[in-house]
């Protein structure tokens, strides 16, 4: 339970958002009047410097160098087709992969239903995108066994946490391995009670993440749940 | 329009048949994210209508050819259950269903930042469960609310109202029986700040002046319709403040 | 059979759904044996003679039913007629296309119309108003609005309990009557996955296994109809055990919906 001053300011499409001394950046557009307006029904964000309305839903977009997980849908001689959530075509070239393959045998290195977890190398005009599982020190790579969830991509920000930190209580708490794509797909790996606890702590967050506390909440949570288990 | 019959739709105290006087509307609920599928979801129930919007996308338009190159094309398919009249209906698109998905894209393609996805569609399914009067309406003003469910960016709200000519008066929001036993039906829907209209269709008998207070009644409803419209958003965003999680 | 947006269900579900099967569990850790959640709200179309709105899990279905007269078959001059229409809309599923019913929205129409004639729930000589002239005819019309699979069970549920409910007019200007009804169908559908059989697949069980089958039963233990679907198959002994299932888990979901009405 929070009190209200908690709470965000919630905005819906074409309402006023008041700048201030800030600058706009995302989810707002500038009306005929002059006046700032929201694009989106989601809650106002101020930081330092910038003023961004971020939506509780929203599809996701790629762009250059983000880190993406993606679901392959489909195999050619030289190159798959990615589904990472975006209305765009994905693709993922033999070339950009770690391994030496020949033409027509890449399935043997990644088949139709293998998720990886990739970077955004390319995204061209109408906005198709190429991305990469070469670049080393990212982790990028074929994701094995583990367990996918979806949260709309608006809300990854907040299952990081400033700098890691709320996914990084979630994993010391649950004992899992967790990848997070910025496009909203998330992998999580451990034993079966562990990664429950780890879906059920980010499915929290997804439901909440328009409020402030929510690092304190989390703890909690996480503390409750281990009670229940001695 | 039908032929008069012998009830009375308006009675001396210029009261309607369910008891509304002129510039009354319909009770109205609206509800987010009923459905699990769909991106944006939302049920509006309005007197006695009771509709389903599901919004799917932006995803990737099919077939190619209607791709545009230049923004997204909204696909707003209206559809009636059979069970949804009296009569039953038989399943399917006929000319009239046809007809208003087509209204119904074009008003809300006036509100949709379209132009922000490219080569894209983005669907709205309409299913009418239970027609009562104004399904039209009813339908737009829902489906702007589970587009702004969805996430997508729009620079306004659709809200839309019907009003009418009962008995030689003036009525907002027209009922099934003076729907069919009316002079006039006026379905209008605008952009909810600008006040500019989206969608308007006309049948009956008005004049200019009973045309002009027809509208000025739709401008002053589309006020309250627009409030259950945000209420309907915010609602479960407010249930979690008050520590009662879903 | 309908596939997850990107038309595959991967290996990393797969395996865990199967670990977990192991342990006599499922990933939403119901029993083998055990049903999703079931709501049933009826008369949720008061327009309609019947109807009902099925939740069953996550998959959603709404139930119509329109009783109209015309005249009967040739073949059939003193019964009335039954037809049962599903609608797959596309608002249910991120693959689900408009238009006319494709061949699995015809299967289910199909099955679930058969568990329902085949008991002869409604009494269709009763809905003969005058012999080779008139009959009622009962529209049954679904409209799925929500797919997480099993729409068969969820369908003939829905269906049962708008017929226990509804209510038409033999004459037009005459007293309402309730639809003249003999007993009460339930349909159990169950997929193999591994040799591990289990009742009311949600969409990843649906994904996962490649033999399907339902059995419809009414109150007095008989067996009305079956479809076994996918390529897949099963033996006698399965056969068996899915009937005996289907009895066991159909009781319960007879009870549980119908409870007050009987």
């Amino acid at each position: 339970m929070i009190d209200t001053d908690d709470r965000k300011e919630i905005v819906f499409p074409g309402d006023i958002v008041e700048k201030g001394e800030l600058n706009m950046r995302n989810g707002v557009f500038r009306s005929v009047d002059g006046s700032y307006r929201s694009q989106f029904f989601g809650i106002v964000q101020k930081g330092d410097e910038f003023v961004d309305v971020v939506p509780f839903h929203g599809t996701y977009v790629p762009r250059r160098n983000d880190k993406v997980i993606g679901k392959i849908i489909d195999i050619g001689p030289s190159m798959w087709t990615v589904d990472i959530k975006s209305p765009y075509m994905t693709m993922l070239h033999m070339n950009d992969t770690p391994w030496k393959l020949n033409s027509g045998e890449i399935k043997r290195a990644i088949g139709v239903g293998d998720y990886v977890y990739a970077k955004v190398q390319t995204v061209n005009e109408v906005k198709e995108s190429w991305i990469t599982l070469k670049e080393p020190g990212l982790g990028l790579r074929k994701l094995e066994g583990g367990h996918i969830i979806y949260v709309p991509a608006p809300k990854v920000p907040r299952i990081i946490g400033k700098a890691g930190s709320m996914v990084n209580m979630i994993k010391d708490a649950t004992n899992t391995r967790i990848v997070i794509g910025q496009n909203g797909l998330i992998w999580i790996e451990g034993q079966i009670e562990g990664v429950l606890k780890a879906t059920s702590a980010i499915e929290l967050i997804k439901s909440m993440a328009h409020t402030n506390g929510l690092t304190d909440r989390m703890m909690e949570f996480l503390k409750i749940e281990k009670k229940g288990e001695e | 329009m039908g032929t008069p019959s012998d009830k009375k739709l308006i009675d001396e105290n210029g009261l309607r048949l369910d008891g509304r006087g002129p510039d009354e509307l319909r009770p109205i609920r609206i509800r987010t994210d009923v459905l699990e599928r769909a991106d944006g979801s939302a049920m509006i129930e309005w007197g006695g209508n009771k509709i389903i919007v599901a919004v799917y996308g932006p995803r990737e338009a099919y077939p190619k050819h209607t791709q545009d190159i230049e923004r997204a094309v909204i696909k707003a398919r209206y559809n009636m259950a059979a069970f949804s009249v009296d009569e039953r209906k038989r399943p399917g698109p006929d000319r009239r269903s046809v007809e208003i998905s087509k209204v119904i894209s074009e008003a809300l393609t006036a509100a949709v930042m379209v132009e922000q996805f490219p080569r894209t569609q983005i669907d709205v399914f309409i299913e009418v469960v239970q027609a009562d009067a104004g399904t039209r309406i009813a339908s737009l003003t829902a489906a702007s609310v589970a587009l702004a469910n969805a996430g997508i960016p729009m620079k306004d709200f659709v809200v839309g109202c019907t009003a009418g000519r009962v008995e030689g008066k003036v009525v907002l929001d027209l009922s099934k029986e003076e729907d069919n036993f009316g002079q006039a039906d006026l379905p209008m829907a605008v952009l909810q700040k600008s006040g500019e209209v989206v969608l308007i269709q006309m049948d009956g008998e008005l004049s200019k002046e009973e045309f002009d207070s027809a509208v000025a009644m739709i401008m002053d409803a589309t006020k309250r319709i627009h409030e259950i419209q945000r209420n309907a958003l915010v609602e479960k965003y407010q249930n979690i403040e008050a520590g009662g999680e879903e | 059979m309908p596939k997850d947006a990107s038309g595959v269900l991967s290996e990393i579900k797969r395996s865990f759904i199967q670990e977990k099967l192991k342990s006599g569990f499922r990933e939403d850790g119901r029993k083998l044996d055990e049903m999703r959640k079931i709501t049933i709200d009826e008369n949720y179309v008061p327009r309609a003679q019947g109807s009902a709105f099925v939740q069953l899990g996550k998959t959603k279905v709404i139930v119509g039913i329109k009783i109209e007269s015309g005249a009967p078959f040739p073949d059939t001059p003193n019964l009335g007629v039954m037809t049962t229409n599903v609608e797959m809309l596309p608002m249910a599923f991120p693959t689900f296309e408009p238009g006319p019913p494709n061949e699995d929205s015809i299967e289910i129409a199909r099955v679930v119309d058969r568990g329902i004639r085949e008991s002869k729930m409604i009494d269709l000589e009763k809905l003969c108003i005058e012999p080779g002239k008139k009959v009622m005819i009962v529209f049954i019309d679904i409209d799925v609005i929500d797919f997480d699979g099993n729409i068969i069970d969820a369908c003939t549920m829905g269906v049962v309990k708008a017929l226990s409910f509804a209510r038409y007019k033999p004459d037009p200007e005459g007293d309402e009557l309730p639809v003249p009804i003999n007993n009460h169908p339930i349909s159990v559908t169950m997929v193999k996955i591994g040799n591990e059989i289990l009742c009311d697949p949600n969409l990843e069980e649906e994904q996962m296994s490649n033999a399907r089958i339902t059995v419809t039963m009414t109150e007095d233990g008989k067996i009305r109809a079956m479809q076994k679907g996918n390529i897949g198959s099963f033996t006698l002994g399965q056969i068996n055990e899915v009937i005996q299932m289907s009895e066991r888990v159909g009781n319960g979901i007879r009870e549980q919906i119908l409870g007050e009405v009987r």
